[in-house]
């Protein structure tokens, strides 16, 4: 979208034109919210806004560093391409570092007063509750995107959650991972039994069982999100149990990536692609798309939609199919069969066929956790609550 | 990829986890428990040497990626350490001036200054230190690369012995003990306090610095800011545990280097609940150890007797 | 008691300390090519520019009141307590756990009173068992305190993450949470919460107790001489478990505020620094609590401004820790000066002043 296209035509009709053919449905809705009565108040509530060509500001929080090489680096890229794609609509607002206290609110607040933000998005999973909630309570018309946390009735409806459900690139990491394993058996690092690294380290370890029933993953929690030592120590003592395949969730996987390269085994990246840091072991890795989705979101609020009348949609959720996330190329590793195996799902995936849980599942405990017959499509809350790790799984979610 | 022959390690893998864990791990904190004895033993503590170990790390890669040497990079985290250690030396000794305290607001400055700097730094790869192989001998992989061992551990297992003869046999030695114990005696003696300090705090945090060097250029080998999992503020209770000499400054480091190894093993091999208790065993370990070996009555052997006074 | 020149001095050499702190600051932004004058007025415009920012510098003040007191008070007695974190988090847990059990069968004040009276207890018992350590067995505090922060968060980690656990606090491992009801709240008109009161009263309470009561001397003179105060008659021993206590018990109200007023539950988020920067605060106000305010807020607006070096100069995240740390090395170091400058004696002299006395202590209002 170029600057001079703009000229001659209102960037709104512009950008009703783009929705238009846009392929991103989930949070498109024509007819609702683009020039509402509500939308056109809280643009002029908040002194910057839409229509009269005035760039407008959108904020970012991260909890860690913007470029620990991981998850708040995704972020911040992802905030980053997204005002590349609208470069002169939109201005970037970004803190970095701050952690889940008083502080977040006092960052959101100045980023309204000050900076004149319309929009929020702060990115760590603990700003939620209660510091984004008590802050939209006070600023109605200014809208709050929060990564992963469960929207629902009853919260200030200018609150909107958006998360990709990046366990469907590793269900594929999991395919390729078991196909490319000699010893059948996988290691997956991850910082805490919650309930987004237990559903990674259940649909990869589901992938690989679904090409290889008897593949086993060991987990290994460090307790934390960044603990290069423990994280290096996880792996190599994963190596020496004879474990050739690695991956993790973790703030930043070089460790994993680097150690499993020195000791010569397979990995698997997450976040970001980590190709780089493994040439020879790397195999594919599961990557965020932010780019993709804040552009949408960018988008959405540039043509007037607000969450508070429908226009955007208070529960945002995608994964390989919507553009949430993607897979990295595949190593050299990886044989023909293994890619033709891998796109074959990838292609379920694509066409929404695909289903990762299912029943009959059991917990690693023998638990029946789904009953046979049943099916939970990605979308379901449920998932999002998961506190079990599936049968295959070595590991437990105590601390 | 000989997962065969490592099949039947189980039980074993643990051990060797904690055996490599204790030199891998250990490495660090033998550096900066060897500076911070150094430190203590002329009678001034140095908290900040968690800041110097962080600007130590960020240094040691940042010069290793931009000139391609990681042996330079560890030569210049040793003088990134030492000037930091020179705003300690100076400051600590400044009159009414708390050493502790001084130390706190230097993690906060060092760590301020390795972060700032060290941005440019974490996404790239830089030259790591070469290892010797010890393990060729063997063709069980594991035991291999167990045995990959970092020269600066062996710099570091020289320099343990060295120090501990230079307390005992050399006349500079002997300042810096007067000096940490008994600075009355050390004046009488014709000995300037504030030099002596100075250089041991000085040399000290050069050995941090080496120290943060073998943190990003050896294990786990890059620059993040939250490479240190606290090395250098644990340092200060190391020391104590070792009580204040070198050579069991050495055991020490081992011993703490393992118990990092500890938690990721035991989970390998089934044991799962209570990560965090094990992580903190160190800790749990040093505050008995210090309950059971001290008493009211005497001062801990081998404590600098001006160590915590305002002399 | 004292002339008006030593209370002029207790002013000037700190507020001089942070003005040439801000110097060397612009110093450090200048060579990193920022205009220092532009960055200056952001920050006094983030930290104390209207009354809107001056509260983001109010609510970072109070934990720091209540956490610099766990190491001022020990101070007197000579003792150097870094445990502020350890004790802090222990008091939110403990707080938590009561006002558990207390929420739905008692009224809310009810609930609030207990769960600061169960985080003061448990602070200071945490902080006392280091005093006890140092008193009867001689472990070094300094040390002991420091390994308790370790085992305080690891206990977090582990009662946060299994058998405290609230299964519905998914990604975030919590505590269950507090009711709404038995929060507390702010004070009203402003977004601040009353933990900022609690703090204030804290200070003023210890500087009473430290200055102006017998209790107060006598851990004052044992402070200054433990021989002489077994002499007099003094328990130091006793001495040093309840001061310890009470210093603990401050850092484990801090701890209580911040589960009851922010967080309305315990997590992770209770070790965030609040110990460390109390530590700092306690040397920088010279453990007089009064002093601790002043400080406490002068911090504050230093923290408060780190969002702005970002938002508006694109500084990276680290810049507020230099400044931090420039501010509080060049605060430490002031303190070495007292007695230096001619102009404060008590009798100017116009001669070269001697060389520095080292004897005098830090008494009143220093």
């Amino acid at each position: 979208m170029s600057e001079k296209l703009l000229l001659g035509l209102s960037r709104r009709q512009v950008i009703r034109g783009l929705l238009a053919t846009t392929a991103f449905g989930v949070t498109v809705k024509f007819g609702t919210g683009c020039t509402s009565e509500g939308s056109e108040q809280a643009a002029a509530d908040s002194g910057t806004g839409g229509g009269d060509g005035q760039p407008i500001t959108i904020g970012f929080i991260y909890v860690g560093s913007k470029d620990d090489y991981g998850y708040n680096q995704a972020h911040a890229q992802g905030a980053q391409g997204m005002v590349d794609k609208f470069s002169g609509q939109v201005n970037l607002v970004e803190q970095a570092s701050v952690p889940e206290t008083t502080e977040v609110q006092e960052a959101m607040r100045s980023m309204i007063d000050t900076d004149g933000a319309i929009a929020l998005f702060p990115t760590s999973f603990g700003y939620f509750d209660p510091h984004i909630i008590k802050v939209a309570e006070e600023y109605p018309e200014v809208q709050f995107f929060h990564a992963g946390g469960l929207y629902n009735e009853g919260l200030p409806d200018n609150i909107g959650s958006y998360f990709g459900y990046i366990d469907e690139a590793q269900y594929i990491a999991g395919i390729v991972a078991a196909m490319t394993s000699r010893s059948g058996k996988l290691g997956f690092v991850g910082a805490k039994p919650i309930p987004q690294v237990l559903r990674n380290i259940n649909s990869y370890t589901l992938g690989a069982r679904s090409v290889k029933p008897e593949v086993t993953t060991q987990v290994i929690f460090t307790g934390n999100w960044a603990e290069p030592i423990k994280e290096a120590e996880a792996t190599n003592s994963m190596v020496d149990q004879g474990i050739d395949v690695v991956t993790c969730h973790v703030d930043s996987p070089k460790v994993v990536m680097e150690t499993a390269e020195k000791r010569g085994i397979y990995c698997t990246g997450y976040h970001a692609d980590q190709s780089a840091l493994a040439p020879k072991g790397y195999l594919t890795g599961a990557e965020w798309d932010w780019t993709n989705i804040y552009s949408k979101i960018a988008e959405d609020i540039l043509a007037g939609k607000t969450l508070v009348d429908g226009g955007i949609e208070h529960i945002l959720r995608g994964g390989l199919k919507e553009g949430f996330c993607k897979l990295s190329a595949y190593g050299s590793a990886v044989s023909a069969d293994t890619q033709k195996a891998a796109d074959d799902v990838l292609a379920q995936f694509m066409d929404g066929s695909m289903v990762i849980y299912k029943g009959e599942l059991k917990d690693n405990q023998g638990n029946v956790v789904i009953a046979s017959g049943q099916e939970m499509k990605q979308l379901d809350p449920k998932l999002e609550e998961m506190n079990y790790l599936v049968e295959g799984v070595s590991g437990s979610i105590g601390s | 990829m000989a997962a065969e022959a490592t099949q039947a390690i189980g039980w074993w893998g643990v051990l060797l986890a904690i055996a490599a864990g204790t030199m891998r791990g250990g490495t660090p904190f033998l550096f900066v428990s060897l500076g911070e004895c150094l430190t203590e033993k002329s009678g001034k503590i140095n908290l900040g040497l968690e800041g110097t170990l962080l600007t130590g790390a960020m240094t040691a890669y940042g010069v290793s990626y931009l000139t391609g040497s990681p042996w330079l990079g560890v030569i210049a985290a040793g003088i990134a350490g030492a000037l930091l250690g020179v705003i300690h030396g100076w400051l600590s000794q400044q009159p009414r001036v708390n050493d502790v305290a001084v130390g706190i607001a230097m993690i906060i400055f060092g760590s301020g200054i390795a972060f700032f700097f060290g941005k440019p730094f974490i996404q790239p790869k830089a030259p790591q230190l070469p290892t010797i192989d010890l393990g060729n001998w063997s063709d069980i992989p594991a035991l291999q690369a167990a045995l990959q061992i970092t020269p600066l551990f062996l710099l570091g297992l020289a320099i343990a012995p060295v120090m501990n003869w230079f307390f005992r046999s050399t006349r500079w030695g002997l300042f810096v003990r007067a000096v940490g114990d008994s600075p009355e005696a050390a004046r009488a003696m014709g000995v300037s306090i504030f030099k002596v300090r100075m250089l041991s705090i000085i040399a000290g945090s050069f050995l941090a610095g080496i120290g943060g060097a073998s943190l990003s250029l050896y294990y786990p080998g890059l620059w993040t800011e939250r490479i240190s999992s606290g090395q250098g503020l644990m340092a200060v209770a190391l020391v104590i545990f070792a009580r204040w000499n070198p050579i069991q400054c050495l055991w020490a480091s081992l011993l703490f280097g393992g118990a990092q190894a500890l938690g990721p093993a035991l989970q390998s091999v089934g044991i799962k609940e209570g990560y965090y208790l094990f992580n903190a065993a160190p800790y749990i370990l040093t505050l008995f150890i210090m309950i059971f070996t001290c008493s009211s009555k005497k001062m801990i052997s081998g404590a600098p007797g001006a160590l915590g006074t305002s002399s | 008691m004292k002339s008006w020149r030593r209370t002029l001095e207790a002013f000037c050499l700190p507020f001089g300390a942070i003005l040439f702190g801000l110097i060397l600051f612009g110093i450090f932004c200048a060579a990193v090519g920022q205009n220092p004058l532009a960055v200056y007025g952001s920050i006094w415009k983030a930290g104390f520019g209207n009354w809107r920012t001056f509260q983001n510098t109010l609510i970072r003040a109070a934990p720091l009141m209540l956490t610099s007191l766990c190491t001022a008070l020990p101070a007197r007695l000579g003792l150097v307590i870094i445990g502020n974190e350890g004790a802090l988090i222990i008091g939110g847990l403990a707080a938590v756990s009561i006002g558990l059990v207390l929420a739905g069968s008692a009224p809310p004040l009810i609930v609030q009173v207990g769960m600061a009276i169960m985080g003061m207890i448990a602070g200071g018992l945490w902080i006392a068992s280091a005093g006890a350590l140092r008193h009867y067995r001689g472990v070094n505090e300094t040390i002991s305190s420091l390994l308790l922060n370790y085992i305080a968060i690891a206990l977090l980690n582990h009662l946060v993450g299994g058998p405290m656990r609230d299964p519905n606090s998914l990604n975030k491992p919590s505590t269950y949470p507090l009711p709404e009801a038995d929060m507390l709240s702010n004070i009203p008109g402003t977004r601040v919460h009353w933990g900022l009161l609690l703090g204030v009263i804290a200070c003023v309470i210890a500087y009473f107790l430290i200055q102006r009561t017998t209790f107060g001397f006598a851990a004052r003179t044992a402070g200054g001489n433990i021989r002489a105060a077994r002499i007099a008659g003094l328990s130091v021993g006793k001495l040093t478990v309840i001061v310890c206590f009470l210093g603990g018990a401050c850092a484990g109200l801090a701890g209580m505020v911040e589960v009851a007023a922010v967080q309305g539950a315990a997590n992770e988020s209770l070790n965030v620094g609040y110990g460390y920067g109390g530590i700092l605060v306690a040397f920088a106000a010279r453990h007089n609590p009064l002093a601790a305010i002043v400080m406490s807020l002068l911090v504050g607006g230093i923290l408060a401004s780190g969002g702005v070096l970002q938002r508006s100069f694109g500084l990276p995240d680290a810049t507020v820790l230099v400044f931090e740390g420039l501010i509080f090395l060049v605060v430490l170091y002031s303190d070495s000066l007292y007695g230096k400058f001619p102009f404060f004696k008590e009798k100017p002299v116009m001669s070269p002043p001697p060389p520095a006395p080292s004897a005098p202590t830090p008494t009143a209002t220093t």
